[in-house]
């Protein structure tokens, strides 16, 4: 009964494009020095990859590296792993001068999949979500709406969606009606 | 609405991607400084027709701060910077002075 | 009268009849009409009344510029006001009703105000709405009240939805005419992202009912083609039913899409806002007719020659049999041409020129169509329909020569570029005598964020009003505007139009040049606001020198049409009056929208569920479940109290006070805000945040601090955990979690951008739960898993452990003055955790508790709550929180501000504890009086109510407040009347009412 549950357990909405709530996802917030050698072990602990380039999303062996900022990257790991990741984390780090800490629980993760999912998201965001703009590779922080939000496309087929636990459910109905029937814009 | 090139993770982030920081290169006085300082610190600032430099925020974004050169007349954006420094690095008054000639602002030219 | 005639109408499907109903009456066009075009096709050009004398008035044109023709469509859910008839498309079902009438459009009682026109001259409200000032409540206001707006606001909820959508283009063209498909291929050719945007339905503009030829074809053929070629490139996008309503600083561009007005019955959204980034911006938005100036210009049945060609071609329909042309210009002769063409009687063409036209006219004449030249129309006569017109010679007063029975008059005073999209942004014009009219000045054109030019404007928008030199210069710009973007232009064929040969237009801005006062009296200049001639000459001579003046004075070009048939009319007649140049005068300001845009389509998705953000905690659901009430903390929902079997909410909080100070309570803590600061410099970092010290809390240990702006006033407050040596976590308030973690972030990246911190705004990370009250421990216990002992975890201490198998991080801190634990769980064990604590609590009588407990409570310790005892304006000195500021401190961030004068001066209000005398309960925000009066007469006053509550724990009301020399005036008896001029009276005590010593939290 006290198993740890993601946001909305299960929720998922057909419309233009499929918004899925993406379950438990590892994510550890990394602050430190990017260009260090402790920083780029502490990520290839993490992610068995490397660390990410500016606006990058590097994918490793065990688990993805987003850039957040200059000084910050978002790692994802399988949600169990996440004490054990940690663990090396700090220990790749050593006395470095960094910030390690497990943000799982704080944020919420959509997919967002199919045909329209673009358009889906360029109806929220002001991004320029056109495919010779955003492809798999990058990712994007910027606001969803009206709430902070990080996206980025795992592959062709759709986004990933990362945003604030508390309003997963405001997020979520915002990409539902985004998804609407009738409302394709048939741009992207 | 503006459009701001943030120098961090260089998106160029519409406005409401921003928040705004008021006046730039203000210098921090605390105790020890006399009223006058003081209250200039807080309070005076620059409102000017033309040049100016102001410190915005990528609030929606990478989350850091940065400085812009705009004109407040045509907006015209003249370039953005990182915040870590007490004044306009030295490209961006050429900038300046390549569009604006005998430009001044505070005690920077 | 006007009708539907044969083998005309190339929008119409004369196979597809379509009913729709106007004033209840049920009528029937075809599908393609605009409700304007099925209107006239059903002879009702009576569409409306006028805003001020409440005049007939029928339809005067066919597109956006349309100002009488307003009406409201829908019904219910779906009912919205002021639309135009003319860009309307008619559907099944439609429902139109008329506006600004009582009782009915055909007999209107406000239409006596016509008869007192005289007394109704421009500047009205401004002169007679003043004296005496007893009739402003009960004559003035019921009469502009009842005046006032067009149209009726709907009543019900829109039952549509509503959309943005981002996009971004290198260029976008607006306008969908042959010159914005001219541009739009030029720019497409160079590869550059092109959005071409259309506000109707169709695609070419007038070219088609203007005729002429384009590399040999008929327009009709030229724009099939090059819609083709467009549609075939990847890189361009044609969007129709798409407005372009505003360009905005650094290439903004609004584009207003209307998606099922034509057709309600289909899924999806009704509008969408497009809110496009652009590069380059092209304004190919055409250009509309002038109106003339005679007498009775308003009566229905007198329009504007181009629009009457367009009902004739492309609707099929007559507005009338027997029709006047009156001009100053050769494109009216078009119209002549084309109504002959489609067997409707043209009596006469007046061209007030003395000369004449140049080929079209001796097309017209070739015709059979009579032309009188150096004429003009003194004055139509008629009620709700044109009935006569007296012909009179235009260099003159207006003496009648002729008077000719017609039931409809074609007027053309010449063309206007439309300049909306130009000026919107800062593109400035020129005056161009030939054609009298104002168009973009090149060189002073809107410019971007590298302060180059961004909007090109090409076409008639640009002055450019024939065919042939439409599409030279859209075909240019087109070209110019990919090169500005970035894009090599390629060596295309620029299309050829054809030429005609037109004789200049003469300007005419009063028909005839000498009208008589009675006859400028009833030439309107603005249809939509009843704004005459003799209005503005009126303003002149009362000394309305600047354009934006007259302009609110007179109400010229106001409303929804925002002028676009009336605005230089009105400038060339305030010119004329003040003696000066056009140019001179200057236009007024164009402003978006083009048109009026839904509201709807500004909110987009933000309505209903999604009208904004709304933050739940993991426990969320259960509150719900258990019947809480709310309160809306920041975006936050949290529990306001938990009532019971009936309970009133007051009594559910007394309940719970009672509870958690005599058993147990938990609460919901989930909200506040944590942020997690590390590094070596952290603690010298928090000491300049805080206003004492942090960096001498051991690890393991807790502390509460203050924060306070750099102006020395209090902003927030919380606990301070040591994790370890080089990191804090720092608790927030509710609603300062966020810009908490923006204020730091603002030091270290601005400030002391060489140390050492790293910051993380944790605050999801956990759900924080409190168990309070004197059995608390006892809860823990029974839950097991840690040691939760006062001596191994003392008052102001913190542990990590589990509890009933989950790990937790447990603080002693207290915000009840019980004991109390509050269990930091990771946000997806937060209601796992919940239901453990309720099931393990139940036989100690454990109950949930809500905000107004946690507030009654703290009230009750003394505590002060962000927001209540600071509002901005309050300093940590004057809440007697002296002890939580270090002396020891070189600086914090807020010291030399409290140093200054106003910050120590002893006058400051203070805080202190109120005991009403009567046990009742003080009214928030209440002012304890002085005595005697301020400057304004106002009473004195010496204090304030910060908090106030009925204190369960004491039975009485207690109240915290700032008083001045509160702290000296113990026992004390203030007065604070309230809203009702009850006075409560309240005696000054010590703020901490309950457990003075502190006992009960360290135990």
């Amino acid at each position: 009964m006290s198993e740890p549950i993601s946001a909305l357990p299960g929720a998922r909405h057909d419309g233009l494009a499929r918004i899925e709530e993406a379950g438990l996802q590892g994510m550890i917030t990394l602050r430190g020095d990017l260009a260090t050698k402790p920083v780029k072990a502490a990520v290839a602990a993490a992610t068995g990859g490397k660390t990410p380039g500016l606006r990058g999303v590097a994918a490793g062996k065990t688990g993805t590296a987003l850039w957040m900022s200059p000084d910050e990257l978002l790692l994802l790991c399988p949600y169990d792993e996440v004490a054990q990741r940690l663990e090396k984390v700090t220990a790749a780090l050593g006395d470095a001068h960094a910030l390690a800490v497990d943000v799982s629980d704080a944020r919420a993760m959509f997919s967002v999949s199919g045909p329209a999912a673009r358009e889906v998201l360029a109806k929220l965001c002001p991004v320029d979500l056109s495919p010779q703009a955003f492809a798999p590779g990058v990712v994007r922080r910027s606001r969803m709406a009206q709430v902070p939000a990080a996206i980025w496309m795992p592959d062709a087929q759709g986004f990933r969606v990362i945003c604030f636990r508390s309003v997963a459910r405001y997020a979520f109905d915002l990409l539902g009606a985004a998804a609407q029937p009738g409302s394709a814009v048939g741009v992207y | 609405m503006l459009i701001l090139t943030c120098p961090y993770c260089g998106v160029d982030a519409e406005e409401t991607e921003l928040a705004p920081g008021g006046e730039a290169h203000l210098k921090r006085f605390g105790p020890g400084a006399s009223d006058e300082e003081f209250r200039d610190y807080l309070f005076a600032r620059e409102n000017p027709k033309g040049v100016h430099f102001e410190r915005w925020r990528h609030a929606h974004g990478c989350g850091k701060w940065f400085h812009a050169a705009r004109c407040t007349m045509t907006l015209e954006v003249f370039g953005t910077y990182p915040a870590q420094t007490t004044k306009p690095p030295k490209a961006i008054r050429e900038a300046i002075t390549a569009k604006r000639p005998g430009w001044t602002w505070r005690e920077f030219e | 009268m006007s009708t539907r005639i044969a083998n005309q109408g190339r929008l119409i499907d004369r196979s597809k009849p379509v009913r729709f109903t106007f004033n209840g009456k049920s009528l029937q066009g075809y599908a393609g009409d605009t409700l304007a075009s099925a209107l006239l096709a059903n002879d009702q050009m009576l569409v409306g009344r006028s805003f001020k004398y409440h005049r007939p008035r029928g339809i005067v044109a066919s597109g956006a510029e349309e100002p009488n023709a307003l009406v409201g469509l829908g019904q219910g859910e779906t009912f919205e006001p002021n639309q135009r008839a003319t860009t309307t498309e008619l559907f099944d079902g439609l429902t139109a009703q008329s506006q600004n009438h009582w009782p009915s459009l055909e007999f209107d009682i406000g239409a006596v105000n016509s008869a007192f026109a005289r007394f109704l001259p421009g500047g009205f409200y401004y002169k007679t709405f003043i004296h005496p000032r007893a009739f402003w409540k009960h004559v003035y206001e019921p009469f502009i009240r009842q005046s006032a707006g067009l149209g009726k606001a709907p009543k019900d909820r829109d039952a549509d939805t509503y959309e943005h959508f981002y996009v971004f283009a290198d260029l976008v063209v607006i306008g969908g005419g042959v010159a914005g498909l001219q541009a739009a291929k030029a720019a497409g050719e160079t590869g550059a992202r092109v959005l071409l945007i259309e506000q109707t339905a169709h695609w070419g503009g007038r070219a088609p009912v203007d005729g002429g030829e384009i590399d040999g074809m008929a327009p009709e053929d030229w724009i099939a083609q090059t819609l083709d070629a467009l549609r075939a490139m990847p890189n361009v996008t044609l969007r129709a039913r798409c407005m372009g309503s505003g360009v905005y600083d650094h290439g903004y561009v609004l584009g207003y899409e209307r998606l099922t007005d034509h057709a309600p019955e289909t899924a999806g959204p009704r509008h969408r806002l497009w809110r496009i980034r652009a590069g380059q911006v092209i304004t190919a938005t055409g250009a509309i007719e002038r109106p003339l100036s005679f007498a009775g210009n308003d009566v229905p049945g007198v329009m504007l020659a181009s629009a009457m060609r367009d009902y004739a071609v492309n609707y099929g329909v007559a507005p009338g049999r027997r029709v006047i042309v009156v001009t100053n210009n050769d494109d009216a002769y078009r119209t002549a041409i084309a109504l002959k063409r489609a067997g409707i009687d043209v009596l006469r063409v007046l061209d007030a020129r003395t000369s004449g036209g140049g080929a079209l006219m001796e097309e017209a004449k070739a015709q059979g169509i009579r032309i009188d030249c150096g004429r003009a129309i003194a004055k139509v006569t008629g009620g709700k329909r044109v009935a006569k017109v007296a012909i009179c010679a235009q260099e003159g007063q207006g003496a009648a020569l002729e008077e000719v029975a017609c039931d409809a008059v074609a007027m053309s005073g010449g063309w206007s570029p439309v300049v909306h999209l130009w000026s919107h942004c800062g593109g400035k014009l020129i005056w161009d005598d030939a054609w009298a009219m104002f168009r973009p000045d090149p060189a002073r054109a809107p410019t971007g964020a590298d302060g180059r030019p961004f909007v090109t404007a090409a076409g008639a928008a640009n002055g450019e009003l024939t065919l042939g030199a439409t599409l030279a210069d859209a075909d240019a710009a087109g070209k110019a505007a990919a090169k500005s973007a970035g894009f090599k232009p390629r060596r295309i064929r620029t299309p050829q139009g054809s030429v005609t040969d037109e004789a200049p237009l003469v300007p005419v801005w009063l028909m005839p040049r000498a009208a008589k006062v009675e006859l400028r009296a009833k030439a309107w200049l603005d249809y939509q606001n009843d704004v005459k001639v003799s209005d503005v000459q009126l303003a002149a001579r009362e000394g309305y020198e600047s354009v934006e003046h007259t302009k609110r004075y007179t109400t010229l070009g106001m409303a929804t049409d925002q002028g676009k048939l009336s605005n230089i009319n009105g400038l060339a007649t305030l010119s004329e009056a003040l003696g000066e140049a056009i140019p001179q005068v200057g236009t007024t300001t164009f402003r978006p929208p083009y048109t009026p845009i839904s509201f709807g389509a500004i909110a987009g998705e933000a309505r209903g569920a999604v009208f904004q953000p709304l933050r739940r905690t993991p426990i969320h659901d259960w509150h719900e479940a258990h019947g809480a009430t709310w309160e809306p903390v920041g975006q936050w929902r949290r529990p306001y109290t938990y009532p019971q079997n009936g309970e009133t909410p007051h009594d559910a909080v007394m309940r719970e006070v009672r509870n958690t100070r005599q058993a147990v309570g938990m609460l919901d803590a989930s909200t506040l805000g944590k942020i997690l600061v590390r590094g070596p410099d952290a603690g010298r970092f928090l000491d300049l945040l805080y206003t004492n010290m942090m960096s001498t809390l051991k690890p393991g240990k807790c502390r509460y601090g203050l924060m306070c702006s750099e102006n020395g006033f209090l902003m927030d407050d919380g606990v301070v955990a040591r994790i370890d040596e080089e990191t804090f976590l720092c608790h927030t308030t509710t609603g300062g979690a966020e810009h908490i973690h923006a204020h730091m972030e603002e030091w270290l990246q601005t400030e002391w951008w060489d140390w050492q911190v790293y910051t993380a705004n944790v605050t999801e990370q956990y759900a924080q739960i409190a168990v309070v009250g004197p059995k608390a421990r006892a809860v823990l216990e029974k839950l097991g898993g840690m040691d939760v002992s006062k001596e191994t975890l003392p008052f102001m201490a913190w542990a990590d452990g589990t509890l009933g198998g989950i790990g937790v991080r447990l603080y002693r801190i207290s915000f009840s003055g019980e004991l109390s634990y509050e269990i930091a769980v990771r946000a997806g064990q937060g209601r796992a955790l919940w239901d453990r604590l309720t099931q393990a609590g139940a036989e100690f009588g454990m109950m949930p508790y809500g905000t107004e407990a946690l507030h009654i409570m703290r009230a009750e310790k003394g505590f002060i709550m962000i927001g209540d005892e600071t509002d901005g304006t309050v300093i940590p000195q004057d809440l007697g929180l002296g002890w939580a500021i270090s002396k020891k401190k070189e600086d914090y961030l807020g010291k030399r501000a409290q140093q200054r004068s106003h910050m120590t001066d002893p006058t400051r209000w203070k805080l202190v504890g109120l005991e009403t005398l009567d046990g009742g309960v003080l009214p928030d925000g209440a002012y304890a009086v002085a005595e005697g009066t301020n400057a304004n007469g106002q009473r004195n006053v010496q204090g304030r109510v910060t908090s106030t509550y009925q204190s369960p724990t004491l039975g009485r009301g207690i109240a915290m407040g700032l008083v001045l020399h509160g702290p000296d005036r113990m026992g004390e008896v203030l007065e604070f009347p309230g809203t009702d001029g009850k006075i409560s009276k309240a005696r000054i005590v010590d703020p901490v009412f309950y457990d003075k010593d502190g006992e009960k939290q360290n135990v």
